[in-house]
């Protein structure tokens, strides 16, 4: 049924459809309504589980790991310095292959001290071994829940899924969703099954420690797995249109007027709708400009992005984050897809936008495809306020 | 596309004014995308809410630079911010103050009604939070919304002695404007 929803108040009715067994959260920022909303349904008995409020992300981290290592679909949310702060069991979560789920809020990350959005705090855990998804729209927030568990949970992948939204952008922004029925997620997403879990009837230990002799295997079976996620998000999408109606193609990247397109713009998450307006714009002036939207940062689909660019002689790659000192976190897999190839553009340029919040208008997009010309850039920053630059200590 | 742009003081319901507006354009079938910008993110910092609505999903996501509507529902922002920014040139603005606020002055089809939301509420709802006469106003200035989809979404957010108070704001605030001699909607 179409209703108008926040969206984190839309995710936590899609939390809610999922039935988790186990929700844990640290409910003090930064942390969004999609934790206050589900104690609320917890509180009112509309969903059986059990909300666990902890001391810290690094406890509501460490919650979750335990409910999913017991067999439980467990499910948190967090975002910014509590993300970080969860780091650490992130990583143990992934090596003992839970297949938990995660919203995080996509926010910055301090010093300074900034709330706003941008996307620095999730990228900042891509190597982790979680499987990353990031949405254009709170519809997209909502159908990455169902499509996260169902991923996660298949026995053949078994690795947990980080749902990334933007902070603020998606999190408070009302819009029109489209929320599905129980039964239509039932039939999409069954009970959870585990392969393994801890059980005083059959012990068993889990995330022991591994030398030499071992370690490395661990390492390369999460590797192999992402790469069997590539092919598995294609099969999911199909599943997910037959019972649901909507098609997110091969979920892996959204083509937007790429098709004949002579200059496309490679970005993530909700800034893909200013950029599909510019489009619209610019192909009503006759210019053959188009988008390809990233959903699956990790796995990073190359081969896909490879196809989708490879007659384009001109890209643009927009990034919301940083990697201080190398290359932008998505404009290097972008190059990446290229190696050994060979077709490849011409140029590939590469631009920062809307760091710690800094509103990304049609005006940024517009000005990304004005900079997108013979000679290519890199880490070219938008709307960035040189006067600011000039200050220095003492002045 | 029509764009709404709401100045307030973070704490005086800017959020849940965006909402209810958005709710009234919502069953009128519309696709909308309401969202706040935070400045400082502290109760009584400035901040601002927008509403911007289509009749297809709306996919825009910066913030509202030159909106068609601008509520203020705090006048103490005027002394500090150009609130009329961008205002397009036959623009609509909507601002809770006493009849002698004084304005800036606008271009020749720009309309600016002042509505003593915070005394209306007073009376109606016993809290100065104007929001719900700003919203009649709006319903009223604009003829974007009809009084009665408004009356609807107030029932939906608000229930008994909350409910009667914020009708009667809503109507206050609706027959405020009515009764203006330059009120009606061009």
């Amino acid at each position: 049924m179409k209703e108008l929803l926040e969206g984190s108040r839309a995710v936590a009715e899609a939390v809610k459809l999922c039935k988790p067994g186990v929700i844990s959260a640290y409910p003090i920022t930064p942390q969004t309504h999609i934790v206050e909303e589900l104690a609320q349904i917890v509180a009112n008995a509309e969903l059986d589980a059990q909300f666990v409020n902890v001391e810290s992300e690094h406890s509501a981290a460490s919650v979750v790991l335990g409910g999913e290592a017991a067999g439980v679909r467990s499910y948190t949310a967090s975002s910014s310095q509590g993300l970080l702060l969860m780091g650490e069991v992130i990583f143990n979560i992934a090596g003992m292959r839970l297949p938990v789920v995660l919203t995080d809020a996509n926010r910055s990350i301090s010093a300074p001290i900034n709330i706003w959005n941008d996307q620095q705090d999730s990228i900042a855990l891509r190597d982790a071994g979680w499987i990353q998804l990031y949405a254009e729209n709170n519809q997209e927030s909502v159908d990455f829940h169902f499509i996260a568990y169902r991923l996660g949970e298949d026995k053949n992948i078994m690795l947990p899924v980080m749902v990334c939204m933007d902070g603020f952008i998606l999190t408070h922004g009302l819009e029109v969703v489209d929320m599905p029925e129980q039964e239509k997620v039932d039939k999409f997403l069954p009970a959870y099954k585990p392969l393994y879990k801890l059980d005083t009837a059959e012990p068993m230990s889990l995330g022991l420690l591994a030398g030499p002799d071992y370690y490395m295997e661990t390492r390369y079976a999460i590797q192999e797995t992402m790469d069997k996620v590539l092919d598995m998000l294609p099969k999911i999408s199909a599943e997910f249109k037959g019972v649901f109606g909507r098609d997110y193609k091969d979920l892996l990247v959204e083509e937007y007027m790429t098709k004949d397109a002579e200059k496309v713009i490679v970005a993530m998450g909700s800034v893909c709708g200013t950029i599909k307006e510019v489009i619209d714009e610019q192909r009503a002036k006759g210019k053959k400009v188009g988008l390809l939207k990233i959903i699956s940062f990790r796995p990073f689909p190359y081969e896909r992005v490879y196809e989708a660019l490879k007659n384009v002689p001109k890209v643009a790659v927009l990034d919301k984050s940083v990697s201080l000192g190398a290359h932008a976190p998505i404009a290097t897999e972008i190059k990446t897809a290229f190696c050994g190839k060979k077709k490849m553009p011409k140029v590939i340029s590469s631009f920062v936008a809307g760091l710690g919040g800094r509103d990304i208008t049609l005006e940024s997009v517009r000005e990304v495809l004005r900079r997108l010309n013979q000679r290519e850039v890199c880490l070219d920053f938008i709307d960035l306020k040189p006067e600011l630059l000039k200050e220095q200590y003492g002045e | 596309m029509k764009e709404i742009r709401i100045h307030a003081r973070a704490g005086q319901g800017a959020i849940t004014t965006a909402a209810l507006l958005g709710y009234a354009y919502f069953l009128k079938g519309m696709y909308l995308y309401a969202f706040p910008h935070f400045g400082a993110a502290r109760m009584g910092a400035p901040m601002n809410a927008f509403v911007r609505v289509d009749s297809k999903p709306v996919r825009l996501r910066s913030q509202i630079y030159e909106p068609d509507y601008v509520l203020i529902v705090d006048p103490t922002l005027l002394r500090g911010y150009n609130c009329f920014s961008g205002l397009k040139d036959n623009g609509v603005a909507i601002i809770s103050g006493k009849a002698d606020l004084e304005l800036p002055k606008l271009k020749a089809k720009q309309k600016a009604f002042v509505v003593p939301a915070n005394d209306i509420a007073m009376k109606t709802i016993g809290r100065p939070l104007g929001n719900t006469t700003l919203i009649g106003a709006f319903a009223a200035a604009t003829g974007e919304l009809d009084l009665n989809s408004v009356f609807e979404v107030v029932k939906k957010r608000f229930s008994g002695k909350a409910l009667e108070g914020n009708l009667e704001a809503v109507k206050q605030g609706y027959d405020f404007i009515k009764n203006q001699p330059t009120a009606a909607p061009v």
